[in-house]
Order: C-alpha cells, then sequence, then structure tokens
C-alpha cells in the first residue's frame, strides 16, 4: 500500500499566526489572487443573472485556495487541465480575467473564441488545457500530457482537477493505473467538495477518497484545500518530488463549494441543510482564514486590504465590461477550427452554404 | 513497386513515418513484445524502442485517453484497437475528446492522432467481435475516416493519415491482413486523404463502397459481366473527408448506384451517400439509389446465418438488377 | 356562386382534351346541364357539360387549345360577381403547363395587372396522370424527356409501379419519328430525284390526343410485354361458299357479311374454346375471362380505334357485321362512347383490304392476344400429292407469354382454322 499522508501536522508547525513557510510577498499574492477570484465569480454570477452569460455556469466560490494554493506552486511550463468549475483555475494559470469573462459571455475575445464557453476556457500557450465537461474523461488526457513530459524528457509535470464524483469513472482508474505503470509525472487533484451535485460522496463509495489510488500505488496526500497556505506549500513540494522523477501523485484536497452546482442549482436543499453552509461560509472561508492570518501575522493592515479587495472588483468589473463590449464571434468561425486544414474532398455534410471568410 | 501483403504495408507505413517523425509512437494493447495481435508490428520493438512501441493494459478507454492527451501537448500518436470492436470502450475519447478539442479551444490546441485496427467481421467471431464501426466515427464532425482496402492503399493512406493534423480512425480489415498486392515502395508514396479510386470502370451502374466490401464489389462485377453488364466499382478510400466528385461523376455517367457497405443500414455510410446523391445527382437518377449492408442483426456464430447476414456479391447484383430495372 | 369549369377525364384514359368548339360564348347565360364544349380525348369527342347555373363569365382555354385534366377552363358566374380569384388561378394552372401541343395564348387573362400570379413559372412539373395523381418518373427520365420533347403524361412507365424509366423516355423518343410518317396510301406521288433545287425539309404533323394515346398505349405494350408471334395458313374456300350463301339469304336486307365477320366469329368461338387465350396480365394473377369481346380495329383519319363487339361469340354473324359496321363509321366520326372501345378481351386486326398478305399485330395491353389477318389469296398449294390453286388466308396470333405458352396459342390457332375450314364446326 502506498504511503498516504496528511500534510497538516507538517506544515502547521509554526503556529496559527505565521505563513508556515510560505515568504510573505506569495502569502498576499496568494490573497490577491483569491480575492480576484471571489469578485470574478461574484460578477460571473452577476453577468448570468442578467443573461449575458448562457448555458452552464459552475461558480468555484469557496474553493479559490484549492485553485490558487496549488496552481501558483507550479511553473509556467507546467500543464493544468480540470472539469467544468475551472474558471479560476484559468485565472491562477495566468489567463486574463477579460478574455475569461469573455468566454463566459460567448465572445470572440474569449480564450477559446467564444466556441467553448465556462466548460471549456483553454490557452494553450500558457499550458491550460482545458476545462472538460464529461466527468473523469479529462484524466486520461493529464496521463497522455505527462507521456508527452516523459517522452521528451521535459522537468514538467501536469495537475490535473477532478471532482469527487470522478473516482468512480472508469476512465480514472484506467489513467491512474498507466500513470503508476510509466511513472508519469501527473499530479491528480480531487477537489473534494464532499458532494458530485447533489450526491453526497459517501451515498457512492465505500471508501474513502484517499483511499482511491492506493491500489495503484500511487502516494497519496490529504489536504485542507480551505487553507490555501497549506495547499501551496503541500504542492510545491508535490510538484518538486515529481519533477525529479518520483511519478504521480494523488491528492485529496478537501474543500467546500458554497454555490449551487451550477448557476441553476440550489446552494442547498434535499442534500446539504442550509445550516451545513452557512458554518461553512463562516468557518471555513480560505479567504477570511487567510485574510485573519495577514491581519494578525502584521503582513497587511485592514487599508491594503480594502485597497487590494478594490482592486479585485475592479479587475473584474474591467472584465466584464471587456466582455460586454466584445464582438459575437464572425459567422464564418462557425466552420473554422473544426479541422485544422481542408485538403481534398468534402468535410462538412449540412448541406449549407458555408459563411464567406470560412476556411 | 514490391508485392507484399497488406498486413506487411501497414508495417512499412508505420517503420516509415517513426523514422521520419520522432514523435510518432504506436501504442495498444500486444503492440510491443507480442508483435502484435495481428503482426502488424512486427519488428517495430526491435527497431524503435520500448518509449515508442508501447504494450498497454487492456484498458482502451484510458489508453485511448491517454493518446489524446499527448497529441494535445504535441506528439502523434498511433493508438492500436486490436479490433475496434473494442474501440466503442474508447469513443468518449474519441468523440468527446479528439474531434472536439480543436474547436472548443478555438482552434488552439491540435489532436493529431491516428486510431488503428481491423474493423468489421471476420470468420465467425460473433456478435461482439463482427461489428463495422466506421458510423460511429464518421458521424462526428472533427474526426477523419480512412478505410484502405487494398495493400497500396494500406500504405500510402496510413501513411498521410500519420502525417495529418487531425484526430483520424483508420480501419483496416482483418481479412484483408493477408492479401498480396504491389505496393510503392518510395518513403514518400502518401495517397491523400479525400480522394477515392475508381476500382473498375464501367458504364451502366455504380458499385459504391469502402474497405474491405470493395472486393465483394468487383466480385458482383464480374458476375455482371458475365450478364453484359458493365458495373462501375468506386471505393470511397476515405469516407470522410468523403470525394464527393468522384461518386457524383460516376452516378452521372450511369445513372444507377448501390451503396455496398459491411455495417448495418440504419443511418449507415451508404445512407449518406444515398442522401448526397439525391441530393446532388437528382437529374441524373434513373433509379433509386440501393443499399447492401449487413442484414440488420447482431452478427450469429453459426457459419449458414453468419454467411446470410454479410453482404453477398449476389446480393450486389440483385441490387443491380434492380436499379438496372432488369 | 361562381362554379370553375375543368377539364373533366372523358374517357377512362384522358390524361389532357384539346377544346374542338365552345358551344357558348362568354356572355352566355348557363344552365346545368348545359353543352358548353366539345371536347376532343384521346379517343373521341366528347361534350362538356356545364355543372352550375350562371353566365359564362371567362373562357380561359381557347379552341385548338390543350389542358391536363383537371385546370379550369372557364368560370361560370353571376353576371356581376367577382371571379378574379378564379381566374387567377385557372390561369396560373396554364402557365405552369408546359407549353406542349397548345399553341395557342391563353385568351386574355383579366389579372395582367398581377405579375406575380402571371410570372410564376414552376420547373416542369409531372404531367398529371388520368387520375389526377402524379406522373410516377425516375429523374433522369424527366430530365430525358425535357431534353427530348417528350411529354411524360403521354408515356406509360415499365419500372415499378408504372414508373417512367429511362428506357421508357428512349423508347417514345426513338419511336417519335416513324409514328409521324405518312401512311403509304397518302405518300406523294414520287418526284423526279435531283439533288439541284431539292430543297431539305419536312412537314410538322400535330400529335392528336389520339396519336399520343396509341404511340403510348403501343410502346407499353411492345416493351414490356414479351410477345410471340404463331402464324398459320387457313384454306378458306368453304368461307368462300358460305359468305356466298349467307349473303344470297340475307340480300335485300341491306346486310352484308364480310370475310373479317366470318373471322371474328370463328375466333371468338375458338376463344371460348380456349379460356387460356382469352385472358389478361395482372401481375399476381392471370383473369381468365367468361366472356368473349372482340376488339376490332378499325382505322380512322389520324389513327386507329377498336370498338368492342361484346359477347361476341353468343352473336350471329349478321349481328357482329352489323355492329361492326355502326361502330366503325362512329368511330370515324369520334362519336364512339368509352364503353364501346374498351373491355375487349381479344383483338383481331385485318389489313387484308390492304392487299397485305401477312403481318404481326401489338397487343393492346391487358389483352393477351390480338389476332393479325392478311388477305384472302388464290395461292398453289399442294393437295394430296397435286398443286391446286386454293383461296388462302394467313393469320398471326401475337400472344402475351407472361399469359399464353406457344402450345396453348398453337392449339388455339388449330380450333380456329378447323372452325374456318369447316365453318360448320362453329355450331358444334
Amino acid at each position: 500500500m502506498a504511503e498516504t499522508k496528511t500534510v497538516d501536522d507538517e506544515t502547521r508547525t509554526d503556529g496559527a499566526g505565521g505563513l508556515r513557510g510560505v515568504d510573505p510577498d506569495t502569502a498576499l499574492r496568494l490573497m490577491r489572487e483569491m480575492l480576484l477570484y471571489r469578485r470574478f465569480e461574484e460578477k460571473a454570477e452577476e453577468a448570468y443573472a442578467i443573461g449575458k452569460i448562457g448555458g452552464f455556469c459552475h461558480l468555484h466560490i469557496g474553493q479559490e485556495a484549492a485553485a490558487a494554493g496549488s496552481i501558483l506552486a507550479l511553473d509556467e511550463g507546467d500543464y493544468v487541465i480540470s472539469a467544468y468549475r475551472e474558471h479560476t483555475q484559468a485565472l491562477a494559470k495566468g489567463i486574463d480575467a477579460g478574455a475569461v469573462m469573455a468566454e463566459l459571455f460567448g465572445r470572440a475575445t474569449g480564450c477559446s473564441k467564444g466556441k467553448g464557453g465556462s466548460m471549456h476556457l483553454f490557452d494553450y500557450e500558457r499550458r491550460f488545457m482545458g476545462g472538460h465537461g464529461i466527468v473523469g474523461a479529462q484524466v486520461p488526457l493529464a496521463s497522455g500530457m505527462g507521456w508527452k513530459i516523459r517522452y521528451r524528457d521535459e522537468d514538467h509535470v501536469v495537475v490535473c482537477f477532478m471532482g469527487d464524483a470522478a473516482v468512480n469513472q472508469g476512465a480514472f482508474h484506467e489513467a491512474l493505473n498507466m500513470s503508476a505503470v510509466w511513472n508519469l509525472p501527473v499530479i491528480y487533484v480531487v477537489e473534494n467538495n464532499e458532494y458530485g451535485m447533489g450526491t453526497a460522496f459517501s451515498r457512492v463509495s465505500r471508501t474513502e477518497i484517499h483511499e482511491k489510488a492506493c491500489s495503484y500505488g500511487i502516494p497519496t496526500s490529504i489536504v485542507d484545500g480551505q487553507d490555501v497556505l497549506e495547499t501551496f506549500v503541500a504542492f510545491r513540494d508535490l510538484a518538486a518530488g515529481v519533477r525529479g522523477g518520483g511519478g504521480p501523485r494523488f491528492v485529496d484536497l478537501r474543500t467546500y463549494r458554497f454555490k449551487g452546482h451550477s448557476m441553476s442549482d440550489p446552494v442547498s436543499g434535499t442534500y446539504r441543510s442550509k445550516e451545513e453552509v452557512e458554518g461553512k461560509v463562516k468557518n471555513a472561508d480560505p479567504i477570511a482564514t487567510l485574510r485573519d492570518v495577514l491581519l494578525e501575522g502584521g503582513h497587511l493592515d485592514q487599508e491594503s486590504l480594502e485597497a487590494m479587495d478594490s482592486e479585485a472588483r475592479t479587475t473584474a468589473q474591467e472584465a466584464f465590461d471587456f466582455a460586454d463590449e466584445s464582438p459575437f464571434p464572425d459567422p464564418s468561425e462557425l466552420y473554422a477550427d473544426v479541422y485544422a486544414e481542408l485538403g481534398d474532398g468534402r468535410m462538412f455534410f449540412d448541406g449549407r452554404e458555408r459563411p464567406e471568410g470560412s476556411v | 513497386m514490391a508485392e507484399m501483403t497488406y498486413r506487411e504495408a501497414l508495417n512499412q507505413a508505420l517503420r516509415e513515418e517513426m523514422e521520419r517523425d520522432p514523435d510518432v509512437f504506436l501504442m495498444g494493447e500486444e503492440v510491443a513484445e507480442y508483435d502484435g495481435a495481428y503482426k502488424v508490428s512486427k519488428g517495430l520493438l526491435d527497431a524503435f524502442g520500448d518509449r515508442r512501441v508501447v504494450d498497454s493494459p487492456i484498458a482502451e478507454l484510458g489508453f485511448a485517453g491517454l493518446g489524446v492527451g499527448a497529441a494535445m501537448a504535441g506528439l502523434k500518436p498511433v493508438i492500436e484497437f486490436m479490433t475496434f470492436n473494442f474501440s466503442i470502450l474508447a469513443l468518449d475519447q474519441v468523440i468527446n475528446h479528439a474531434a472536439k478539442i480543436r474547436y472548443m479551444s478555438g482552434g488552439q490546441i491540435p489532436c493529431p492522432i491516428v486510431f488503428r485496427g481491423p474493423n468489421g467481421a471476420a470468420l465467425q467471431l460473433s456478435a461482439q467481435h463482427s461489428q463495422a464501426c466506421e458510423t460511429y466515427y464518421v458521424h462526428a464532425p472533427g474526426v477523419k475516416v480512412v478505410t484502405p482496402a487494398t495493400p497500396a492503399d494500406a500504405k500510402g493512406l496510413l501513411k498521410a493519415a500519420i502525417r495529418d493534423p487531425d484526430p483520424v480512425a483508420f480501419m483496416e480489415g482483418e481479412l484483408l491482413y493477408n492479401m498480396k498486392g504491389d505496393v510503392p515502395d518510395d518513403d514518400d508514396f502518401v495517397i491523400p486523404l479525400g480522394v477515392a479510386d475508381v476500382k473498375q470502370e464501367g458504364d451502366d451502374v455504380t458499385i459504391l463502397t469502402h474497405g474491405k466490401t470493395v472486393h465483394v464489389a468487383l466480385q458482383a462485377a464480374r458476375k455482371l459481366e458475365k450478364d453484359g453488364v458493365s458495373a462501375e466499382v468506386v471505393d470511397l478510400r476515405t469516407i470522410r473527408p468523403l470525394d464527393v466528385e468522384t461518386i457524383l461523376a460516376s452516378v452521372r455517367k450511369t445513372n444507377r448506384a448501390v451503396y455496398l457497405e459491411e455495417g448495418w443500414s440504419f443511418a449507415g455510410v451508404g445512407a449518406q451517400i444515398v442522401s448526397l446523391v439525391q441530393e446532388e445527382a437528382f437529374d441524373w437518377l434513373d433509379a433509386p439509389v440501393v443499399r447492401v449492408t449487413q442484414a440488420d442483426v447482431p452478427m450469429p456464430y453459426a457459419k449458414n446465418l453468419e454467411q446470410l447476414a454479410k453482404p453477398s456479391a449476389e446480393r450486389v447484383v440483385a441490387a443491380c438488377n434492380r436499379v438496372l430495372y432488369r | 356562386m361562381a362554379t370553375k369549369v375543368h377539364m373533366e377525364a372523358l374517357s377512362p384514359t384522358m390524361e389532357e382534351g384539346q377544346v374542338v368548339k365552345w358551344l357558348k360564348a362568354e356572355g352566355d347565360a348557363v344552365k346545368n346541364g348545359d353543352i358548353l364544349a366539345e371536347i376532343e380525348t384521346d379517343k373521341a369527342t366528347m361534350e362538356l357539360v356545364a355543372r352550375g347555373d350562371g353566365t359564362l363569365r371567362t373562357i380561359l382555354l381557347t379552341e385548338g387549345g390543350t389542358a391536363p385534366v383537371g385546370e379550369v377552363i372557364a368560370v361560370i358566374a353571376g353576371a356581376d360577381e367577382d371571379i378574379s380569384d378564379l381566374v387567377g388561378a385557372g390561369a396560373k394552372s396554364k402557365s405552369d403547363k408546359e407549353s406542349g401541343d397548345s399553341g395557342e395564348a391563353p385568351s386574355a387573362p383579366s389579372n395582367e395587372s398581377d405579375p406575380g400570379s402571371a410570372e410564376t413559372v414552376e420547373a416542369p412539373a409531372a404531367a398529371p396522370a388520368a387520375d389526377g395523381s402524379r406522373v410516377k418518373a425516375s429523374p433522369l427520365a424527366r430530365r430525358l424527356a425535357e431534353d427530348a420533347g417528350v411529354d411524360l403524361g403521354s408515356l406509360e412507365g415499365s419500372g415499378p409501379g408504372g414508373r417512367i424509366v429511362k428506357r421508357d423516355v428512349e423508347a417514345a423518343r426513338d419511336a417519335a419519328p416513324s409514328t409521324a410518317a405518312p401512311a403509304a396510301s397518302g405518300a406523294p406521288a414520287p418526284r423526279p430525284w435531283s439533288d439541284a433545287g431539292a430543297a431539305e425539309g419536312h412537314d410538322e404533323v400535330k400529335v392528336s390526343q389520339m396519336r399520343k394515346t396509341i404511340a403510348r398505349r403501343l410502346t407499353e405494350s411492345l416493351a414490356p410485354v414479351p410477345h410471340f408471334f404463331l402464324t398459320m395458313d387457313v384454306d378458306m374456300g368453304r368461307v368462300v361458299d358460305a359468305r356466298k350463301r349467307v349473303n344470297a339469304l340475307v340480300e335485300g336486307s341491306g346486310d352484308k357479311v364480310s370475310f373479317n365477320d366470318f373471322v371474328l366469329k370463328a375466333t371468338a368461338a375458338a376463344l371460348a374454346r380456349h379460356p387460356e387465350c382469352n385472358a389478361a396480365w395482372h401481375g399476381d394473377h392471370i383473369k381468365r375471362f367468361h366472356h368473349v369481346h372482340m376488339g376490332v380495329a378499325v382505322a380512322v383519319d389520324d389513327g386507329l380505334i377498336t370498338p368492342v363487339v361484346k359477347h361476341a361469340d353468343r352473336k350471329g354473324l349478321v349481328q357482329i357485321s352489323r355492329e361492326v359496321k355502326e361502330m366503325a363509321g362512329r368511330a370515324r366520326e369520334k362519336k364512339l362512347k368509352p364503353d364501346e372501345y374498351t373491355g375487349a378481351t381479344f383483338s383481331v386486326s385485318n389489313l387484308g383490304m390492304f392487299g397485305i398478305h401477312e403481318f404481326t399485330a401489338i397487343i393492346n395491353p391487358p389483352e393477351a392476344g390480338i389476332l393479325a389477318v392478311g388477305g384472302v389469296e388464290d395461292t398453289p398449294v399442294a393437295v394430296d400429292g397435286q398443286v391446286v390453286i386454293r383461296p388462302r388466308m394467313r393469320v398471326t396470333m401475337s400472344c402475351d407469354h407472361r399469359v399464353i405458352d406457344g402450345a396453348q396459342g398453337s392449339r388455339f390457332l388449330r380450333t380456329l382454322k378447323a372452325m374456318l375450314e369447316e365453318p360448320a364446326a362453329i355450331l358444334v
């Protein structure tokens, strides 16, 4: 059986008020990032409510530390791939807030040219390899990216996010097995927010999440995903281990979703109580937790905090304005990007004239 | 020119393309140490090593997905399915990922991957091992589908598929692996995708088909010739992209068409071709386009039932006579 | 209440009709049942009657004009009633129609100010069939017909369900020149041949409704009906005698029995004994009739028509003779009623009067046979080893092989020969 460790014990040793091995600049950066994610998602929520965003829209509010703590611990050349609750992860990987918001709005300036939407954010240059909409199906893709790194003897890692429900999918198990067999540089991260949509994880599994990778011989960590400092340190260490050829890692990143599964789902109801959610919001808000640490440790004062938050709000508003002012994709985009190039023979069979300018 | 089997032609194509491009690797069940379930990859492990010729676990969804991820990140995987029957397990990775990644990402993320292996029925392998799967693949925009019928086509098209920047399902025929034919042996023998091949010229009726059933069509054409009917056999070679011009030119010449395919009829490849022909060659048709397909049943095991289920030259002849009003 | 006057189906096979003459003029008062016009159908000239009361407000199809069955060709309405909607409909359907053989400009429509309807020109529409349903033709056949100027409505298809296919159009196209060739008897006197000054040219003979139907019916017959032919010589010596005696018996009555009447009577009697030849092909079954209705091919000015002597096997020679004469006369005046030229179970065509020795005839479907009768000619024949001169006649029976086999047809002919060579056998 592979090793399973809880990071808490190692990283909390320097006391509640301390930064636990994280330098103050990084801690402030984590704060700034998480504030941006929060304000961005609130702005998205507002935009959805007034019809600027359509379809499914899954907010990450409450899980900001899981994105900031993990992704900010990576190098630029590392890959991130995720499921469909990925707005803040895209921001964390360096995609401009305007480009993300414009994608949610379905505009030509979106990071996927308006063709992907909320669930399919991509940025090849920043190695953000997508939001993916089929639960668990991105896990083998991450193994493939790990394969490429090993194939070319590169020094990168892949971080693959998934929800807790993904561990019951076959693709998850097939992918973890292959990564273990071939020692691929992938960190598989379960953002364990306890519920797969409206189903408590305990109702659909007899074993715990952290047990899932054991049979493949993949070392597993349990990390408090509401504590961004702990998360950051854990991922910094994990990435270093993987980069050194240590093979895949599996993380049970414990977090909590403050909002409904998607914009069209209730925050609480039949599957979890209002009191449960209120208790988490009050006691386990990752932004409040870091704020308290920074204020208590004297790394940040109230005024700077407010300035920081104001900046986040401004960025979110600017992202909104940018998206709202951006054009919709040109009709010629309808048939673009289905294939890399069109050679001999017919590719499209709908009998329609393709818009002028189409490939 | 060299005479070789379809299997050897595929092997040669893989070998040449792997030599040509270090990003090309082959992964699948039994492809390396075992030399391939059908020996298509014979000798490649020795030539290229275990980084580039990789035995996978039996996990079609997993290794297909791994291939897609590797392609997204810049490699050029060739994923072998021991047969396309097993690829149904992997369809999510093909349809939901390989086919859509480029589009969903607004053109940023490439997916140059080849899924290859034998497709359709062999002999008495029964229901789960005897399926023609091209319809599943060709249905989705974003995937290309190639079905070579001869050793030369197998080589030229596989080389094109590996060099192609998009996902390609490359469907071989188990019963074709031992078939011999002349194959050009130069390194640059590449047959472009989307170009059909008139395997036999004729004037009275067009038999359109792809893959293994090209040989059934040729057999039917020989029978028809004895009755004084001159049949043209058009091998699509690639189903998507589709060489519409060659199809329509033949139908305009003969005024009649029969679509022959190994798979089931409902929403089959033939259904698409019929739609196309009636839409674009309506005024040249003297008869409805008729299809000859597998019986609309799972493939039975018993030899006699299997023969009944498969499309035969006799049924093609009957279909040709029907559209000829004979 | 306005009443549309449609081109009505005035014969069972009529697909379009030609106005020979309007018997009422625009502005005339008409009552339900009044005869409005004479219409030439594919078989005869028929009367078109009014189906409403009022004033014949407008005539949309002038004399000589042709319209498919169902088309509005006139409107009856109250003197002041607004009929612009109805007139529009009629004019529109005319503009839809392929110009075909009408050649007539439509009578001035009252909707010239309505460019929408006047300019409506749709793709060549399928000519409606007699029952108003669509003509079924393959797309290629439609295109070929358009290119060749063949009227699809005049063809009957040989494909499944009567679909007109390429070969039907090609057959009609190839048949067209011979159909239009002038009859031998009417051929102009030969001119001395000289290239110089001999201008090439041709006359265009308008294809009448009857000619179209002949073309269609016979083409339809020869292509799908597998014909075979049986020829037999008959010694007519006793018929010659019998005819003399019969005509002597009826002398002064105005009746005169012809050789052909004998042939009709004997054929009918022979058919009664050979029901396998008195039959029709119906695809999944064969009808063998209990009655014998003899079709008699009669040449008329612009073609031929086949009046039917019903129950000919039960009728006497004189009765047959009278009916044939009477119907042939009316046929030439185009006054036959549809039920007088339909329903034959077998036909006889006699070209003996033209000096034809023998010929083959084309079956008139769904009949399964037709007898082609040559002239009675004095012919040297061997009788008991001696050459003698006998009045002989050669008959050729065309058989639909789907219905009649060679032996069956031969047995029938043997009976027929026996009856003609010993007319008393008819009585047996």
